[in-house]
């Protein structure tokens, strides 16, 4: 996260509704916060490590702790070397207390890789993927059927399954596999209008869905509807820092702590690409094509090679994290790659805000806490007050829900939580559209001085 | 001036011919009758000869003979399918044709109608009345009102969720759509399981006649092949036929039939002819989503058993139909409708009987249609008859 801070307009820092808030008045509060908050956290887990209504709370106010540290207006320095404490030390010792969390925070991180994988897409180039599980489930599924017998079906040779060893060298062949698969349905269908776009990656989710659950037969490749089971999991690459740290975990704590690195590097390396893409040339370009395409093709922008970056950079980071999945669960099935969850990740873009990087991890991270905590969260609190029929358990209700925030989020607002800079004013600025219109002579500085402002209104 | 025009185009409009007036009627039929013979003499001839050439790869049965007696009955299941995909695209292809957007949500509102026949099956059964009640009568009613309540619900679909994002870029209003979609799906999902339906709800109807034996047709080299349809496929063809005669009266020779290819060719100038834009998209929305609702009825009746995430597929599916046939096109709805329906009831009867059962083609249908639809739309993407459009800038 704090690699994308380093250009943010609150950087230069004041909010002239608020004169407390700035200054060493708010370096000594958000330090507050970001001692007080974790130690209450880890002190509850010390005392009872056990998930309850009081753990969740503490768990979400540190997360956010980053939302915090993107919205104050502080000197970079002290973000980055804030948020590398959390990331680094903090949060990963509140894990190592409670298994749940610990997961929690790996899904979340998983999700923020896809969402931010789909926001390039979607949210750059304006391309709508509904098939976007599809590369993650070819990923998954190229590690469950190598780190498994399964392979030996249809390789000869008996080479498998592979050991851990492996597990790094395909970290980047399952990023290939990904790009390969987001060319070959790219190349096809890019050139199509954005609807119709929409419609054919349904449909490639749907029929890798469907080849998953039926390619057992002539040749067992994917194991058909059982799934396969056994997946191998990464080495256990850490263990001698860990010892020297003198961490003593056991087994499933170890496992977890690798897997939370693991995630962690792959986010960040891929906030650090998507980044430094969005603010290129290519990134200009994928903006010019999400706004209006036949000018940027009388631009000269090349509109084909642009779009299949674009579905590229995200499928093939989608690609790596199914592998890591597959890794994680150890076991993968195709109905977990339906549709609902290209929506889920659609939801997360939508919710955060199209084109926003930090919009898109506040999605990701608000939607898995919706999936994961908060829902059976609210159904347990429910359930233990009141008698409640099956049919109302409120974990249920994901269709709706998520419907419902997709609908009411592109009526009342669109632009998204943490919404985009430039997105912001494009959907909430009809009427100021006008003023880059050189007549108005008086209406000339509003957009230097209203554009930090604005946005920095929005979240007050 | 104005009325001056408006009353030479009535008088215009009175003065057509009743011939002219059943080409505009039975015109679109003929096309989907030419597309019939053509699709299933077509796939026909070359199931027939595959099996030819593949006679000596099955030793255990008679290929050639075994896709011999199965054809008619693939082809009776083809037209139920492409009926079921012409009506449901005519509610894409219409609201596309008027707004240019793809209302995700139509599957659903072809559910919603599957549903409300469950329903009114279950409550005549609750009454006691359901044994005895005429069976004709029965479809008549239960496709009314499951036309009326589809139809009524598309309308308040686009009322709350689509009509304030009229400006809105195309995207926003796609993904809405979708949240629409899954809305619904889980509204008739509560619904159904907070009342004796269940989520796998039982279409319960009275006795519809047994099966219907057309004809026999000899067959040299063992038994007679007998050509049956059953009485639901049969009310479900008849049905639609019938529907489809409707649609073209009111598109193609009412008054506001008129008024929405009007909008739809250029909404802006129909809406300084004196049209009234925002009624003539909630009627589109009206049709469509009984058509859809009807289609869910019949849709239910012929194969009994429904859970509310049965819209999805046909619904994809029936858009693949809406572009092959051309998006926007209302004939072309019907006749891509048709032709998908055959061209999938092939894949799905004769991929595991040429390849011994490796292939399992129910599954594969599935791909097969979507991989029709990736193909129209790098080839042709305006479809089979849709004209080619020029982007205007």
């Amino acid at each position: 996260m704090a690699t994308s801070e380093s250009k943010s307009p609150f950087a230069a820092g004041s909010n002239p509704s608020n004169p407390f808030l700035h200054g060493p008045a708010l370096y000594a509060l958000v330090t507050a916060y970001l001692v007080i908050v974790p130690s209450l956290a880890i002190g509850n887990m010390m005392s009872n490590p056990r998930p309850s209504l009081l753990g969740d709370i503490l768990f979400l106010g540190l997360l956010g702790s980053f939302l915090l540290l993107h919205k104050a207006p502080l000197s970079p320095t002290y973000k980055g070397v804030a948020a590398a404490i959390l990331l680094g030390a903090v949060l990963p010792y509140f894990g190592t207390f409670n298994q749940f969390y610990m997961d929690v925070m790996i899904q979340i991180a998983m999700f923020c890789v896809l969402a931010t994988g789909l926001n390039v897409v979607v949210g750059f180039a304006g391309l709508l993927d509904l098939g976007y599980i599809a590369f993650y489930a070819v990923g998954a599924y190229t590690w469950a059927i190598v780190s498994t017998g399964q392979a030996n079906n249809f390789i000869p040779g008996g080479h498998f399954p592979l050991g851990p060893e492996w597990f790094f060298v395909f970290l980047p062949i399952t990023l290939l596999i990904g790009a390969i698969f987001g060319v070959l349905l790219g190349l096809p269908v890019l050139r199509l209008r954005g609807d119709y776009l929409a419609i054919v990656t349904l449909g490639f989710g749907e029929v890798i869905r469907v080849l998953l659950t039926n390619l057992d037969r002539p040749i067992n490749i994917t194991n058909g509807a059982q799934g396969i089971k056994g997946i191998g999991q990464p080495p256990l690459f850490l263990n001698p820092i860990f010892n020297a740290f003198g961490l003593n975990l056991n087994r499933a704590q170890t496992v977890q702590l690798h897997f939370y690195v693991l995630v962690a590097v792959i986010l960040l390396t891929m906030l650090l690409v998507v980044y430094r893409l969005s603010v290129s040339r290519i990134g200009r370009a994928w903006t010019a094509i999400r706004e209006d395409e036949t000018a940027a093709i009388a631009m000269g922008v090349p509109l084909v090679r642009m779009k299949l970056l674009a579905f590229v950079t995200g499928a093939s980071f989608a690609g790596a994290m199914g592998m890591v999945f597959a890794a994680k669960q150890t076991f993968v099935n195709p109905p977990t790659f339906d549709l609902i969850r290209s929506i889920n990740i659609l939801a997360m873009v939508i919710l955060g805000g199209m084109g926003s990087i930090p919009g898109v991890l506040l999605g990701a991270t608000l939607v898995t806490l919706l999936n994961l905590q908060i829902l059976p969260r609210i159904t347990s609190e429910l359930e233990a007050r009141t008698t409640l029929p099956a049919a109302l358990d409120p974990a249920q209700y994901q269709r709706l829900i998520f419907g419902l925030m997709l609908v009411l989020m592109t009526i009342f607002r669109p632009q998204g939580l943490l919404p985009e800079e430039r997105r912001n004013q494009e959907l909430h600025g009809d009427t100021e559209v006008p003023s880059a219109v050189p007549d108005k002579p008086e209406a000339e500085p509003a957009p230097s001085s209203s554009t930090p402002t604005e946005s920095g209104g929005t979240g007050a | 001036m104005a009325t001056q025009s408006e009353a030479g185009a009535i008088s215009a409009g009175t003065r057509r011919t009743t011939q002219m007036l059943l080409n505009q009627i039975f015109g679109p039929l003929l096309q989907i009758l030419y597309f019939v013979i053509g699709s299933a003499v077509i796939l026909g001839t070359i199931v027939i000869v595959l099996a030819f050439l593949l006679q000596g790869t099955r030793s255990d049965i008679n290929l050639l003979q075994g896709t011999l007696i199965i054809l008619p009955q693939v082809i009776v299941d083809s037209l139920v399918r492409g009926f079921l995909y012409a009506m449901i695209a005519l509610g894409y292809t219409m609201v596309y044709g008027v707004l240019e957007f793809i209302n995700f949500a139509h599957g659903e509102i072809f559910m919603v109608g599957a549903f409300v026949v469950a329903g009114f099956g279950l409550m005549l059964n609750s009454a006691g009345l359901l044994r005895d009640f005429p069976g004709i009568l029965f479809v008549i009613i239960a496709v009314l009102l499951g036309a009326a309540v589809s139809g009524i619900l598309a309308v308040s679909v686009e009322r709350v969720a689509y009509r304030p994002l009229r400006n809105s870029p195309k995207l926003v209003l796609l993904i809405s759509t979708i949240g629409m979609s899954l809305v619904l799906q889980d509204l008739v999902r509560i619904i159904a399981t907070s009342t004796p339906l269940g989520f796998n709800a039982r279409v319960l109807t009275p006795d519809l006649g047994s099966a219907i034996r057309l004809a026999t047709l000899p067959n040299p080299g063992g038994r007679d092949i007998n050509v049956i349809i059953d009485a639901r496929s049969m009310i479900f063809i008849v049905a639609s036929i019938v529907m489809l005669i409707f649609l073209n009266y009111l598109v193609n020779v009412t008054r506001v039939g008129k008024a929405m290819r009007a909008v739809a060719q250029d909404r802006p100038t129909a809406s300084l002819m004196g049209i009234n834009v925002n009624n003539i998209i909630a009627l589109t929305f009206l049709v469509g989503g009984a058509l859809g609702g009807a289609a869910g009825v019949l849709f239910g009746i012929r194969v009994q058993a429904i859970n509310p995430y049965v819209g999805f597929l046909p619904g994809l599916k029936a858009f693949t139909a809406a572009v092959l046939g051309g998006i926007g096109n209302i004939t072309g709805a019907m006749v891509g409708g048709i032709v998908l329906g055959f061209l999938e009831a092939f894949v799905a009867s004769y991929l595991s009987l040429f390849t011994a059962g490796a292939f399992a083609g129910a599954n594969y249908a599935d791909i097969a249609a979507f991989s029709i639809l990736i193909i129209i739309l790098i080839f042709k993407p305006e479809g089979l008859l849709g004209e080619a459009t020029v982007q205007k800038v």
